[in-house]
């Protein structure tokens, strides 16, 4: 399964979305209204899915400082090349 | 313990930041205004509390795990299960274990056992924010040293 399939499939089951409204080009805040506490479900699940530690609060920091778009860490499709950087980078 | 106090845990018998478990002893006390209400002639200590006592503990494990460096803030309790009554004068063991400690949020399993046998459950997690304020971080500090927090646990404080 493909890192977008799992992340998808996390989504739609923590948020209840319908899996089909879930695309790589979706915005999980914006376009899927997912809050923050909803939000830390999915990212728990995601880092015991992936045997990770997503850096949330880097990430947020980052965007809040202007540094970088939201879209950047929470558009679905840039979401999940992160999660494959930081599965690459704890596997070395 | 004293409920209408909120003060839950009475004294940390066992704290392993590497193993990142947790016990503590907790005395239900024997009168309470808490019991007046719940129940009046049957005194039970409310389920609400047994969370509270299970929170509180995991609390203190994350608190410890990360040196008191930062606050959990309760957001979350799930598969909460309340299985006996606790009465006042009951002798309670919390006990909790870290299962994730991610970016600015914290999962623990918790229990309370009581003679060796199981009373209540939960999945708790928190939201892990930098103190509000000195005044928090002291008095969280203060706490940690009169229920017996490991020196060792201190070490950023």
């Amino acid at each position: 399964m493909s890192t977008f399939e799992t992340v998808a499939g996390i989504i739609a089951d923590t948020c209840d979305i319908e899996r089909d409204t879930i695309t790589p080009d979706s915005h999980a805040i914006n376009d899927l209204g997912i809050d923050s506490l909803d939000f830390l479900d999915v990212a728990f699940a995601i880092d015991k899915a992936f045997g990770i530690k997503m850096p949330l609060e880097q990430w947020t920091q980052e965007v809040n400082d202007g540094k970088v778009s939201s879209d950047q860490y929470f558009v679905l499709g840039n979401l999940c090349e992160n999660i494959d950087k930081l599965v690459a980078a704890k596997t070395g | 313990m004293r409920l209408e106090y909120f003060q839950m845990v009475d004294r940390i018998t066992n704290l392993d930041p590497a193993a990142r478990t947790i016990r503590a002893d907790c005395l239900v006390p024997d009168d309470s205004p808490v019991f007046e209400g719940h129940f009046p002639g049957y005194p039970l200590l409310p389920g609400v509390l047994m969370i509270e006592t299970m929170a509180q503990t995991g609390g203190w494990l994350v608190l410890s795990v990360l040196r008191f460096a930062r606050m959990p803030f309760l957001t979350q309790v799930r598969e909460a299960k309340m299985r006996s009554f606790v009465v006042p004068g009951q002798t309670l063991e919390a006990a909790a274990k870290l299962v994730h400690d991610g970016s600015g949020y914290a999962v623990v399993e918790a229990t309370l056992t009581s003679g060796g046998k199981k009373v209540a459950e939960a999945e708790i997690r928190y939201r892990v924010v930098p103190f509000p304020n000195e005044t928090l971080r002291a008095q969280m500090l203060e706490t940690a040293r009169r229920i017996a927090v490991p020196e060792a646990c201190f070490d950023a404080a």
